[in-house]
C-alpha cells in the first residue's frame, strides 16, 4: 500500500505518494514543473534537463526524482528559470526549426516552452545542420531536421512483440533516432498515430496526415502549457 | 490625456530584406489604429511612403525578412546607421525563416535547380547560363537572421507577427513603456 509522505514544494507543504516521480507527484499538488522528454506512464529518461529543481538546495531533474520524506523542493527560481529559457534557446539553434511550416505548430511542446518563457530568439547562433528526412516507412514520417533526440519514441512505441521500432543510429554529435525496418514493419494505424503522438515536437509524423487543427484551436494556441496544472 | 504642447512625433524607417511583405501586411493591418499611428509618428525610409533613402536620422526602425544577398546586408547596415533602435519583425528576420530552407543545400543546387536543372527551365536555357549582372545583389553563401548580421535591439515573433502585437510594440516605443507580451500575441505561425 503506498504511503504518504510530507513535501514541501515552494514553501508550502503537500502529502505526496513516496517513491513517486517527482513531476508526477507535484502535478497532483498543482505544481507545474516543465517537461520536454518526459512522458507520462513511460520510464523517465533526464535527457533534457529542463525539468531541474533544487531539491534540498541542489540541482536535481524532477522526472528521474523520486518523492521521499521531508524533501524541500524548489521549482521556480530565476536561476532555473534563465537556465530554462537556455535549454529552449539551445534546441531551437541545435535543429531546423521552422515553425511556420511545420504540421506541429501549435501543439509542439518545445514551442510551447518557447511561448511559456517568451524566447522569441535564440541567443545561440543558428546551426542550420544538415539532415535528412526519412520517408521510405509506409505508415510515418521521420523529419530528422526537427528532432530533439528526447528518445520519448525509442521508450514508448512498442510492437506487438514488445519491441521498440525505434533505435538510434550513429554516435556522439551525429546521433540520429531511426525507424527500424524489422520491427516496425506490420505497424497498425493506431500505433503509428501513438508515435505521433508522442514526439514532443514535429519529428515523427503520420503520413497522409497534415495540418488538420485550425489555427485557435490548438493546444497552446491560448493558454500557455503548464497552465492545465497550475492556472 | 490631451496634452497641447505635443513632443515632435518618432520617426519610423521600414524595410522588407529577404521576407515577403506579410509583416508589412501586419502593420497595415491594424486597421483604424492607423489613423492613431500617423498621429504618433512620421514614416521616413519605407516601401509604404516609398522614401528610398534615409533622409534623416530615425527613431525606430522596423526590418522584415533576414539576409540572403549582398543588398540585404547594406540595407540592413544602413537601417543599424540610421535607427536609434531597431526591431527584428517576424520569423524571417529572426532565424532566417522560409528562406533559410536553402541552408540546409549548398547555393549551388538552388541556383542548378532554378536555372538549369528544373523542369520549368531545362529547355529554356541550353547555355546553362546562371545570372550574373553585376547589378543584381549577389546571394550569400547561406540566409543569415538579422542579429548575426547587425546588433539588434528586439525581436517580434510570428509568420507574420500579428497586427495587434506590431501596436502594441509600437506604442510601447513610442511611449517609452515597457512592452508586456501577452501570451494572445506571442507566436511563431
Amino acid at each position: 500500500m503506498a504511503s504518504f509522505v510530507r513535501i514541501t514544494l515552494d514553501d508550502r507543504v503537500y502529502l505526496a505518494e513516496e517513491g513517486a516521480q517527482l513531476v508526477a507527484a507535484a502535478k497532483e499538488c498543482g505544481v507545474y514543473i516543465p517537461t520536454l522528454c518526459n512522458y507520462p506512464g513511460i520510464p523517465p529518461k533526464g535527457a533534457c534537463r529542463i525539468c531541474t529543481v533544487l531539491v534540498n538546495g541542489i540541482p536535481h531533474t524532477a522526472c528521474t526524482t523520486k518523492v521521499v520524506e521531508d524533501m524541500n523542493v524548489v521549482t521556480t527560481t530565476p536561476e532555473l528559470e534563465a537556465f530554462r529559457t537556455s535549454i529552449v534557446e539551445i534546441l531551437l539553434a541545435e535543429g531546423n526549426h521552422f515553425c511556420p511550416i511545420c504540421e506541429r505548430s501549435g501543439n509542439c511542446e518545445l514551442q510551447a516552452l518557447a511561448y511559456r518563457y517568451r524566447v522569441p530568439v535564440s541567443s545561440f547562433p543558428y546551426l542550420f545542420p544538415t539532415r535528412d528526412v526519412e520517408a521510405w516507412h509506409p505508415k510515418l514520417i521521420k523529419d530528422h531536421n526537427r528532432c530533439i533526440q528526447c528518445k520519448r519514441c525509442i521508450r514508448g512505441i512498442h510492437n506487438a512483440k514488445g519491441q521498440a521500432i525505434f533505435a538510434f543510429g550513429k554516435r556522439g554529435d551525429k546521433v540520429v533516432i531511426n525507424i527500424d525496418r524489422e520491427t516496425s514493419r506490420d505497424i497498425s494505424d493506431e500505433l503509428a498515430q501513438q508515435a505521433m503522438d508522442i514526439c514532443p515536437v514535429g519529428a515523427i509524423l503520420r503520413k497522409g496526415k497534415g495540418f488538420d487543427t485550425p489555427i485557435g484551436r490548438r493546444t497552446y494556441d491560448h493558454a500557455p502549457i503548464g497552465s492545465e496544472v497550475a492556472p | 490625456m490631451t496634452a497641447k504642447a505635443t513632443p515632435a512625433k518618432k520617426v519610423i524607417a521600414t524595410t522588407s530584406l529577404a521576407g515577403c511583405f506579410g509583416c508589412h501586411m501586419s502593420l497595415l493591418d491594424i486597421d483604424e489604429r492607423l489613423f492613431d499611428l500617423i498621429e504618433l509618428v512620421d514614416f521616413n525610409k519605407s516601401p509604404l511612403d516609398d522614401i528610398k533613402e534615409f533622409t534623416k536620422e530615425c527613431d525606430i526602425g522596423l526590418v522584415e525578412g533576414g539576409c540572403s544577398n549582398d543588398e540585404n546586408v547594406h540595407v540592413l547596415t544602413e537601417f543599424r546607421k540610421h535607427c536609434r533602435t531597431l526591431v527584428a519583425v517576424g520569423e524571417c528576420a529572426i532565424m532566417g525563416g522560409l528562406p533559410a530552407l536553402r541552408n540546409l543545400m549548398p547555393l549551388k543546387d538552388c541556383l542548378d535547380e532554378a536555372y538549369r536543372n528544373g523542369p520549368t527551365v531545362a529547355d529554356s536555357n541550353p547555355q546553362q547560363i546562371l545570372p550574373h549582372d553585376p547589378d543584381l545583389p549577389k546571394l550569400l553563401d547561406r540566409v543569415y537572421p538579422c542579429h548575426e548580421v547587425v546588433s539588434i535591439d528586439y525581436f517580434l515573433p510570428g509568420c507574420p507577427p500579428s497586427a495587434d502585437l506590431i501596436w502594441d510594440a509600437l506604442v510601447a516605443l513610442v511611449s517609452g513603456n515597457e512592452l508586456a507580451l501577452e501570451y494572445r500575441t506571442f507566436k511563431f505561425d
